[in-house]
């Protein structure tokens, strides 16, 4: 049941991922300090002429999984849209490995909510994933047998191999989820950007999620995700960034995840704070 | 032998539905047809002041017309969604009405003071008529046609996208936007060049029905499109020769066809249809009542000496009504796991046999939820006697060990 747990084998074709030289790999060719990985400068975004993200700066300069985390309606999944260019910037720029964002589109992965598609759609699990090829195949070219080979094995990576088939209203929430992951794995990406992928998940495909972050990081890419859990954010990202309209605190997890920073993101709901310490505690003893 | 003319009307009537549906399946996934129908609707304006502007009736400028203020509305809707709190339903039907009500208007103006005889039979616009179609007409249809299956083809796989999730196309790069316009041209396009046959009123209904109807039938887009194309095409033949015979309004006729293979494709498509899935949901509780009354079998066991279990001792056992019980009796009998007398059963050999694999599919299934309970949404099936073609061969290896 190895490809149920999606802990087997190395991540599908890391050695030979297709995306030629990335400009962080090019700079280090020529000794340059290698540009962030992430690089967002002075942005706010409003909805309706009413600001929900203020101000905020943030750089990840090196590839790391990075948890986002705050309050319903802080803004979390705006910030990671807003980076994608999917809601305009009201003022800020956001660059990708030294470039604009909208230029680096080749090295983007992105695994939307569950609920932003219509699952009754008539596609199978297949078809979803080969969407994540269609970025480098460009214009009226039709997927053909290596993308179809890269589209399956992204598919066992999750676990999903033998519902390949299947129309995709057929498959349980989890499995839907993994699906959009296989379809982001299948883009070949430096850099991913997760909305929620663990809400609403059973345990297996929790555990899939978590082993494909660790393999993403050690083939040296950047994730960021938006997360809800406070009680696993210790566990799963190595950097956080907590968010509540503003940036409240961006660094690695062990130093920012603090209950004075928790309660400046959450306010005073002490029940929060408390599961949250606790987490923190075990994991430090656990190190 | 058809004649000439009633030919020339079909062929039209044809392909102005085949490309309705080819089209109308993109609107209905992109949850866009109720657009085309106001779309359509706001068209009446444009095509009497193409009328009055022209001076007599010509084709072309009417349909030029008929896409500009077809647009327009379109484009009031997107205003009033995006500056306002109007919510969509309120928009279109705002514009809807407020556009048909000025077309009605026009054309009655034009009714009573637009001179000479061609003003005659602008009211056919409303309703459709088919029958006055002539050669001309139907090139323009089938090149409208021809250039939305062009698209299709070509486009099929960046127009799939952006159906299915716009959002992750344009992360892609995709100008998901410019693909949705394309779209939304090609519906225009094809409801302005239905009008004249369908009628203001009623275009819309080509665009949804042999869509909706398609869908039914298959899980797989290309099927779908393919599929609805050919219900439309169905549609539009058979709407004109109803018409054609009754003397009724083309357009009426079209829709009256276009519901009938709805319709039937939601009672009797395989597998979604109505029918379909109240036969696998009887075959499901069958199953399930078989497995139940069989299981009793084993947990009674027959007194020494009886002939068989009595009826009134299995009802105690069941939750299910005694009519089930007796057609699972009777199922069990003709299947050659059960003898009996009308009042007691036994178990034959094979009967024997069933059981043991019930138990043992239902001994391994309970271990599976506690060995794997992480599993259990993926994979389990309780109902399933034969375990071993859901789970892998090690896996219940192992559970049958436990």
């Amino acid at each position: 049941m190895s490809t149920v747990q999606g802990t087997g084998s190395e991540l599908p074709g890391a050695d030979a991922v297709a995306v030629g030289k990335t400009p962080s790999a090019a700079r280090q060719a020529t000794s340059d300090p290698a540009p962030p990985v992430l690089d967002i400068h002075d942005m706010t975004v409003a909805y309706h002429r009413r600001p929900v993200l203020w101000d905020v700066d943030l750089t990840i300069e090196r590839p790391s999984l990075v948890g986002i985390v705050g309050p319903n309606g802080a803004g979390k999944s705006t910030l990671i849209k807003a980076v994608l260019g999917l809601v305009p910037l009201a003022s800020g720029k956001v660059q990708l490995f030294g470039q604009p964002a909208a230029r680096q589109r080749q090295l983007v992965g992105y695994v939307p909510q569950r609920e932003s598609v219509d699952w009754d759609f008539p596609v199978s699990v297949l078809d979803v994933v080969l969407m994540g090829t269609y970025g480098r195949l460009g214009w009226f070219r039709r997927p053909g047998r290596a993308e179809r080979e890269w589209a399956m094995e992204c598919l066992r990576h999750v676990g999903l191999a033998d519902f390949a088939r299947r129309q995709i209203g057929q498959l349980s929430g989890g499995q839907q989820q993994r699906t959009f992951l296989a379809r982001a794995l299948a883009q070949r990406a430096e850099i991913y950007f997760m909305d929620e992928p663990m809400a609403g998940v059973d345990a297996a495909t929790e555990r899939v999620i978590f082993s494909l972050l660790r393999e993403l990081r050690e083939s040296g890419k950047t994730v960021l995700v938006v997360h809800h859990d406070l009680r696993t954010v210790p566990v799963y990202f190595d950097q956080v960034a907590l968010l509540n309209m503003r940036l409240v605190a961006f660094g690695p997890t062990q130093q920012i995840f603090t209950n004075d920073n928790l309660r400046k993101t959450y306010g005073g709901r002490l029940d929060i704070l408390e599961a949250a310490g606790q987490a923190l505690a075990d994991e430090r003893r656990s190190v | 032998m058809i004649a000439y003319n009633t030919g020339v009307v079909l062929a039209g009537a044809s392909f102005l539905g085949a490309s309705s549906g080819l089209i109308g399946a993109f609107a209905l996934l992109r949850r866009r047809a109720l657009l085309g129908d106001t779309l359509a609707h706001a068209a009446l304006p444009g095509l009497c002041l193409g009328f009055l502007a022209w001076g007599e009736r010509s084709l072309p400028v009417m349909l030029a017309g008929a896409l500009a203020s077809g647009v327009a509305g379109i484009a009031v809707v997107a205003v009033l969604r995006r500056f306002t709190r109007i919510k969509d339903d309120a928009a279109l039907g705002i514009v809807l009405s407020l556009f048909f009500g000025a077309g009605l208007a026009l054309l009655k103006y034009i009714q009573t003071h637009a001179v000479g005889g061609s003003r005659a039979g602008l009211d056919h616009y409303i309703f459709g008529s088919a029958a006055s179609m002539i050669a001309g007409d139907v090139k323009l249809i089938a090149s409208v046609a021809l250039v939305g299956l062009a698209a299709v083809v070509l486009l099929y796989k960046e127009f799939r996208l952006v159906t299915f999730d716009a959002p992750f196309a344009r992360v892609q790069g995709w100008p998901a936007s410019l693909l949705d316009f394309l779209i939304m041209l090609l519906v225009s396009v094809t409801v302005i060049v239905a009008l004249p046959a369908a009628g203001v009123v009623l275009t819309a209904a080509l665009l949804i029905l042999p869509a909706a109807a398609a869908r039914f039938c298959t899980e797989w887009l290309s099927a779908m499109l393919v599929l609805s194309a050919l219900f439309g095409a169905l549609a539009g033949a058979s709407g004109t020769m109803l018409s054609a015979g009754g003397g009724m309004p083309t357009g009426p006729m079209i829709v009256l066809a276009g519901a009938t293979i709805f319709l039937s494709a939601m009672c009797f498509a395989p597998r979604r249809g109505i029918l379909a899935r109240a036969l696998a949901d009887r075959r499901l509780r069958r199953r399930i009542d078989d497995q139940k009354t069989f299981l009793a079998f084993q947990r009674l066991r027959v007194p020494a000496g009886a002939a068989g279990m009595t009826f009134d001792a299995l009802r105690s056992e069941v939750t299910f009504s005694p009519g089930r019980l007796r057609r699972a009796l009777h199922r069990g009998e003709r299947e050659g796991l059960l003898v009996g007398d009308g009042a007691t059963w036994k178990l034959t050999e094979d009967g024997h046999r069933r059981v043991a694999s019930l138990a043992r599919a239902q001994r391994l299934w309970r271990a599976f939820l506690v060995e794997y309970p992480d599993l259990a949404s993926t994979f389990a099936d309780l109902d399933m006697e034969r375990i071993d073609e859901v789970l892998p061969t090690e896996m219940v290896a192992e559970l049958e060990k436990i």
